[in-house]
């Protein structure tokens, strides 16, 4: 039989676990305000979410294009969009990335060409998600020429062609017309003015490296006046900006002074080294023109602030200079400063010329072709653009957008 | 064998280049092929350094004519190469980035190589008065010309150009230094710019044509 | 158009232009005398009147106003009319060597954007440029604009190597190459980006430099293919190859000190808090002018100089 305390033992016992019982349900029981919407936020989905295979790829892009979600709007409710992929048909979807808001297009450059794939696009908000309905399989593909491009093409291969052409039929002995340009006439007395006077040559290829075609320009030139040089027993000095075209001047000279029967002569000194650095190199050149006084200096190759100060110190100590090279804002110092200047495809047009071959007569022929279709083209673009527009006659203003769109490569 | 390797290279390279503009899935070798030529102007770099302490150390040795500028050349290029590879005077140490702001070669770069580049730069200000001087001289008709435009940029280009054209007509305003300047900028400088890029481009398709088949070879050191 | 100059007093002024009188003057007129007689004048002589004609106006400072010119005065209306809050993105693309020409330029535009409260986003493509960049940011954006706040009204994504292929991918998809701003902090976490993806979400980008990478690279890898407008500050050699691109791919160029020049002159005129800040645009162009004229004179002497020896040589 149980005694007063006992029993008043038990009830408190049950009163305790009846809270705690309770206590838990009042947890489990508390029930979501549907009118307190801080703690949840569902935005509307993105929709009209579209893939494509993008075009003119290597078959690794597809173009995800969506509508914004209706919630995307100046309140900025919609934090980003989450951009979901999987394989067409198989399994879950899986997020690749992300965006900001106010954005409805992503470009997805890590899919393989021909497998298919399906994206969803989430808008993100704080504490919610809305995923858009799946997109149609897409199956990227790899695209193996570039359209855009057929114009760039069509043109290349004319003027290539007519490169080519001219070279052909000046090897069967054809007799091609090319002007006279007067630095280039000058090269052989520029070099006989040194060898009288007993002072040394200068040549300067530029201060860029073996990537440059004026640098390959100015070196073909080097070979040329290298020969002249080694005929007449004068001295060369190519003071260069880089390495790779100091071994290149070094092959060139040597290979002059082989042909020209003195091998002895040569040294390997005379293509040397200065520093990478523009007004190093400039103040090291500008240091050899002062001290050793050559009677002529060649400045052919890509040149760019350096150019007046290696061109006024060559003129300062009364040398012969034959300036050229291909980079427009650095020609009328040349101008101004040297006796005689290559302007820009005279300065590609050298090694052809000083040759003399017929081969390379020939390219400088068809070269002639690209200038041809050029100048064409300007003044019927030009009349056409300017009787149009002023006229208002419509198939001409065609015409002339038409010519635009020829030379046009996007 | 020798001749032939790197003439048959050339073309195979250059040809791949071309084609691999026109062809996507190949467009991004030109990237790799910039890269590879970056690799070997890196190794170049001893060809070109050894060459410079050779030539220099040759004329201190021999007390040749000048060898006080060796003196400075050689001496220079020691102490950057050492204080830039064992980081003296880096505060982060030796595994510190080479160019961090306190260290001892940044200093010496902003406040030695950059100053001394741009006292060079500053030459171009004496060389533009004495190269003018004697360039722009009526001599002929081509001359002429070169002069009256050299002088309306001259004047367009400072107060008084307009001061000396201010009672010029609203009407005739184009014949106001500064508006004439502006249009000789944008008239006969833009056509000859024009002109000689699209000669430039024209020239090097020719002297690329002429390299990828071989016909030009001297730059390889080949005698035609 | 009212172009009429006038000389600004600023102390000093007065005296530099006595001395420029004098001794350019006197001297100038020395040498035609000289050039009467058939000399040639000595081109030191010439780099001694280049020295006085700069640092006369260095040491005591004259100054002469400014108006834009149309090619410039673009570029200021552009900015001048973009709605506020508006982004504008500034890239520093040039190295010491250029800094004392182009610099002025930053500074001034990036002064105009804060003043019309656009947020600014800071870049560079020139390891060089990052540096310059900070110039900018201690002595206008800190100094002058002490209440703007990093990361709503600026941010700086510091210096990105890679040359064209960092355009070729921003102009798509920033965060795919600037995941983060200079300072580590992410994209996402700065409000200034909250809307930006790409180049294409900017209302103006201008690019200052003149070398390549540059304004060419950004016109062919952004503002063509991404439809962005964009606005340039370059070196005054430059700027004559940037004029096949105006008006259509670029809406202004300021060119030189003289274009930076014109640009801080329209902002004193249309903004007077400014009247007092430093304008190292036309402090410059004080040397310039004189030198300009210097140069001038020099050509008139050396003709006069060929034509006396030309006659007198017809004669014998």
């Amino acid at each position: 039989m149980k005694t007063s305390q006992q029993r008043i033992s038990g009830l408190f016992f049950v009163i305790i676990l009846l809270s705690f019982v309770s206590g838990l349900a009042a947890e489990e029981m508390i029930v979501p305000d549907p009118n307190d919407s801080t703690k949840i936020c569902i935005p509307q989905p993105p929709t009209d979410v579209k893939a494509t295979d993008a075009v003119y790829d290597k078959g690794n892009v597809v173009d995800l294009n969506w509508t914004l979600s209706s919630d995307d709007d100046a309140a900025g409710k919609v934090l980003r969009y989450q951009i979901l992929r999987r394989k067409a048909g198989e399994g879950d979807f899986t997020s690749i990335d992300s965006v900001v808001s106010g954005t409805t297009f992503y470009k997805d450059e890590s899919v393989e060409p021909g497998q298919s794939y399906e994206y969803e696009v989430v808008a993100i908000c704080d504490g919610g998600s809305g995923p858009s309905d799946p997109s149609a399989p897409v199956t990227p593909d790899m695209e193996w020429l570039d359209f855009r491009l057929t114009n760039l093409f069509l043109i290349g291969l004319l003027i290539c062609g007519a490169v080519i052409y001219f070279i052909a039929k000046a090897k069967r002995g054809k007799t091609l017309f090319i002007r006279k340009i007067a630095g280039l006439e000058a090269v052989d007395e520029a070099i006989g003015r040194a060898t009288e006077m007993g002072r040394p040559i200068l040549f300067v290829p530029g201060i860029q490296d073996m990537d440059d075609v004026q640098t390959i320009a100015g070196l073909t030139i080097l070979g040329r006046v290298a020969r002249v040089v080694a005929d007449y027993d004068t001295k060369i000095k190519v003071p260069v900006s880089r390495s790779l075209v100091m071994t290149a001047s070094r092959e060139t000279l040597k290979a002059a002074y082989m042909a020209a029967g003195h091998p002895d002569a040569f040294n390997e000194d005379m293509a040397q080294y200065i520093t990478d650095e523009q007004f190093g190199y400039v103040a090291a050149v500008d240091g050899m023109i002062i001290r050793e006084k050559p009677a002529t200096v060649f400045l052919l190759g890509a040149f760019f602030a350096e150019s007046l100060i290696l061109a006024e110190t060559g003129n300062s100590i009364g040398a012969i200079q034959i300036g050229g090279t291909a980079n427009p804002p650095q020609l009328p110092f040349f101008v101004a400063a040297c006796d005689f200047t290559l302007i820009g495809e005279e300065l590609f047009a050298a090694s052809a010329y000083l040759s003399g071959e017929p081969r390379q007569l020939g390219s400088l022929k068809g070269q002639d072709v690209g200038k041809a279709l050029a100048m064409i083209a300007i003044i019927l673009g030009a009349l056409a653009t300017t009787i149009g527009q002023t006229w208002h006659i419509d198939f001409i203003s065609k015409f002339a957008d038409l010519l635009n769109s020829l030379f046009r490569t996007n | 064998m020798r001749r032939q390797v790197p003439l048959i290279i050339t073309f195979f390279i250059g040809a791949l280049l071309i084609i691999s503009v026109f062809i996507p899935p190949m467009t991004s070798l030109k990237e790799t092929f910039t890269l590879y030529f970056d690799i070997i102007a890196v190794f170049a770099f001893f060809l070109g350094g050894g060459n410079l302490l050779r030539v220099h150390l040759s004329k201190l040795q021999g007390r040749k004519e000048d060898w006080g500028f060796s003196l400075v050349t050689v001496i220079g290029f020691a102490f950057m190469l050492t204080i830039g590879l064992f980081k003296i005077g880096n505060p982060g140490g030796i595994s510190a980035s080479i160019t961090a702001d306190d260290s001892l070669f940044q200093k010496l770069f902003n406040f030695v190589l950059v100053p001394l580049g741009s006292t060079m730069y500053a030459l171009l200000a004496f060389f533009v008065a004495s190269a003018s001087y004697r360039a722009f001289r009526a001599k002929n008709r081509e001359a002429t010309i070169l002069l009256i435009g050299a002088f309306i940029i001259l004047l367009g280009r400072t107060p008084f150009g307009m001061m000396l054209t201010s009672w010029v007509p609203d009407q005739f305003s184009i014949l106001q230094i500064p508006n004439l300047a502006i249009w000789v900028m944008n008239g006969p400088n833009l056509a000859g710019q024009r002109a000689i890029m699209i000669g430039i481009g024209l020239g090097v398709v020719s002297m690329s044509i002429r390299i990828l088949l071989g016909i030009e070879r001297s730059y390889l050191g080949e005698e035609q | 158009m009212n172009w009429v100059p006038r000389i600004i007093a600023i102390s000093g002024s007065d005296l530099g232009v006595i001395i420029s009188l004098v001794v350019i003057g006197g001297g100038m007129i020395w040498l035609l005398l000289q050039s009467i007689k058939a000399g040639d004048v000595d081109r030191r002589i010439v780099f001694l009147f280049i020295f006085i004609s700069v640092s006369v106006p260095i040491l005591f400072p004259i100054t002469f106003a400014e108006t834009a010119t149309p090619i410039v005065k673009k570029l200021y209306d552009r900015i001048e009319d973009l709605p506020e809050g508006s982004t504008v993105l500034i890239s520093f693309d040039f190295d010491p060597a250029m800094a004392p020409e182009v610099q002025p330029m930053a500074d001034a535009i990036t002064r105009h954007c804060l003043v019309k409260n656009q947020k600014v986003i800071f870049m560079s493509l020139w390891a060089t440029g990052q540096s310059l960049l900070n110039v900018t940011m201690q002595n206008v954006v800190k100094a002058e604009f002490p209440n703007k706040i990093y990361g709503v009204d600026y941010a700086n994504l510091g210096y990105k190597a890679g040359n064209e292929g960092v355009l070729n991918v921003i102009v798509s998809n920033f965060r795919k190459m600037f995941p983060t701003d200079v300072n580590n902090v992410s994209l996402d976490s700065i409000p200034i980006f909250k809307r930006i993806r790409s180049c294409q979400d900017v209302n103006l980008i201008v690019s200052i430099g003149g070398g390549k990478p540059g304004v060419k690279e950004w016109i062919l890898f952004v503002g063509d293919p991404g439809n962005v407008p964009i606005g340039c500050g370059v070196a005054a050699v430059v700027a004559p190859q940037l004029y096949p691109y105006y008006p259509k791919q670029l809406l202004g160029i300021l060119g030189g000190i003289k274009g930076a020049a014109e640009y801080e002159s329209e902002l004193i005129h249309h903004y007077k808090q400014f009247a007092h800040v430093d304008t190292p645009g036309l402090r410059m162009m004080g040397p310039q002018t004189l030198a300009h004229v210097v140069i001038m004179a020099f050509i008139i002497l050396g003709n006069i100089s060929f034509f006396v020896a030309r006659r007198r040589g017809r004669r014998q």
